[in-house]
């Protein structure tokens, strides 16, 4: 099995804050890997760094092989094959939901626009969308808004889907029909890493789930193992958290 | 969204008789409203009419039959106005824009440019508009370069045009500035191109939200290219001048303010509704 992303010795800081130690990840071809971990543990700024928002202090980056940290690359190229969806939605307000969609593929993959707009409307339908094609984002629900915006990456055919605690922002009955989409692409076989406090949704999708704590991965393997059986004191410590939150 | 059917709805007494309490708020807020203005606006009409000098201001600045008669020459030089508002107006848009995004970018190709437009905007923005239309109407002709006209009219435009250009670009600047973050981070991850990002995502919104003030600095124009006249552009202003100072009856610029005034209170009026829907649009943003 090949690895699509693949993080050696990543280290990142924001002044003198250290936000990623010397932080390993790989993240095998259709799997899911989930980050988990207290707020400012790292999990955005981890994503960010793979998708070259951010740029890192050390290490090296590896896209199917190919090392994207390398300051030479395109970062648009990459970023082409990468998806990622914001805790804050961060559709186009000008534009519509199917103008939202279409702007990459036609801009970018320089498709030409009847192409795009029929792959759009296609994968509208597929997640229930299809009567909101030419509404703008304001007029959407927070858990729709936050759907068209995974539509909106997964318009690219990505080869790899960036999640960044895309439920955060969303009352709790809207939470479930953004989760289902997600479950969808995980049955279809899509690479992804995501951030979640989600943690039954957690055990339902991950391969692997990673538990940050201040920049490093403490302890990792299925979700079985980390969150239900936890060896490291401060995953326990976290997950009792949690808990009493009344989130697991 | 489904509206639900609301035919068999009758209000209720207590809802009738709370729309019968408000009806007769709002009537007793209309007399009070009526009163208060008849009182000022009466007052200050007496003070005017019985001051001792009205009888003289009357016949110099409000001559009905001279304002008659000098109004088809205030009317042509206002068309001058109107001309330069708008062929002015919209070169100012286009270098504006420019410098704007000039000095937005962070592209180390345009470095010297962006210095450049720094400089520009720090010397047009400050420097008093009608010194910049002295120096250019009396400086430039006396340059004797060829190709360059040494008409009044396309000088004054120039001049305006350079000092508006300034003011323009630090609003849209602004405009561009306003823009969250997170909207060029999510244009960018899907592997638009910063000029893409700019131009597709970032630059429709800005604009969007600078339209108002981009109004209001258009009143100002209208009004600004009145300065021109000081070239010996016969704009609405000089023709009144002209006319005043061969009767030293100060009507026609009375009839000129009542035209500018036609034109730039419906101007304004239209600018702050376009003001308010921009507030509560922006306040009905929300997460985005």
């Amino acid at each position: 099995m090949s690895n699509v992303l693949e993080l050696v010795n990543i280290r990142k800081s924001f002044g003198l804050e250290l936000v990623l130690n010397n932080l390993n990840l790989s993240v095998p071809e259709h799997t899911a890997t989930v980050l988990i971990g207290a707020s400012g543990s790292g999990k955005s700024t981890l994503l960010r760094c793979i998708n070259l928002l951010e740029s890192i202090d050390d290490g090296q980056i590896f896209l199917d092989g190919e090392e994207i940290s390398d300051p030479l690359i395109n970062v648009d190229e990459v970023r082409r094959k990468l998806g990622m969806v914001f805790q804050s939605f961060n559709l186009f307000p000008h534009k519509t939901v199917l103008e939202n969609i279409t702007l990459a593929p036609i801009k970018v993959q320089g498709k030409n626009k009847d192409e795009a707009t029929t792959a759009a409307l296609a994968l509208l339908k597929r997640f229930d969308l299809a009567d909101k094609a030419d509404q703008y984002p304001d007029r959407l629900s927070g858990g729709q808004q936050q759907r068209v915006a995974i539509i909106r990456s997964l318009a690219l055919n990505p080869r790899l889907l960036l999640l960044d605690e895309i439920t955060s922002a969303l009352d709790p009955v809207l939470v479930n029909e953004v989760l289902s989409i997600v479950r969808d692409l995980k049955s279809d076989g899509m690479t992804m890493v995501l951030a979640t406090h989600e943690m039954g949704f957690a055990t339902q999708v991950a391969d692997e789930v990673c538990f940050l704590e201040s920049g490093n991965i403490l302890e990792r393997g299925s979700a079985q193992e980390v969150l239900h059986a936890p060896k490291n004191p401060k995953t326990q410590e976290f997950l009792k958290r949690v808990h009493q939150a009344g989130r697991l | 969204m489904s509206e639900r059917m609301n035919s068999a709805w009758s209000p209720s007494s207590r809802e009738i008789q709370r729309r019968g309490e408000r009806a007769r708020i709002s009537r007793r807020q209309a007399a009070i409203a009526a009163v208060s203005t008849t009182v000022v606006l009466g007052t200050l009409l007496i003070i005017l009419v019985t001051s001792p000098g009205w009888e003289i201001v009357k016949e110099t600045f409000f001559d009905i039959d001279y304002g008659r008669e000098v109004f088809p020459t205030v009317i042509a030089g206002l068309w001058i106005n109107l001309q330069l508002t708008f062929i002015g107006g919209f070169c100012i848009g286009v270098i504006a824009l420019g410098l704007a995004l000039l000095r937005t970018t962070k592209s180390p190709a345009l470095t010297p440019f962006r210095f450049l437009a720094t400089a520009y905007v720090d010397i047009f923005r400050g420097a008093p508009l009608i010194l910049i239309i002295l120096l250019v109407g009396f400086g430039v002709p006396a340059l004797r370069l060829k190709g360059i006209s040494s008409n009044v009219i396309f000088l004054g435009t120039v001049a305006v045009v350079l000092t508006y250009s300034a003011y323009v670009a630090e609003v849209i600047r602004s405009g561009i500035l306003s823009i969250h973050p997170s909207q060029r981070a999510a244009a960018r991850s899907l592997g638009l191109t910063s000029g893409q990002t700019m131009r597709y995502v970032v630059l429709p919104q800005a604009i969007r939200r600078v339209v108002p003030p981009l109004l209001n600095d258009f009143v100002s124009l209208l009004k600004d290219t009145g300065l021109v006249s000081i070239l010996g552009v016969t704009d609405a202003v000089r023709a009144a001048q002209i006319n005043a100072s061969r009767t030293f009856n100060y009507t026609p610029y009375v009839v000129a303010a009542i035209l500018f005034l036609l034109i730039t209170i419906p101007m304004t009026r239209y600018t702050d509704r376009a003001m308010r829907q921009r507030t509560s649009a922006q306040n009905s943003e929300g997460a985005i």
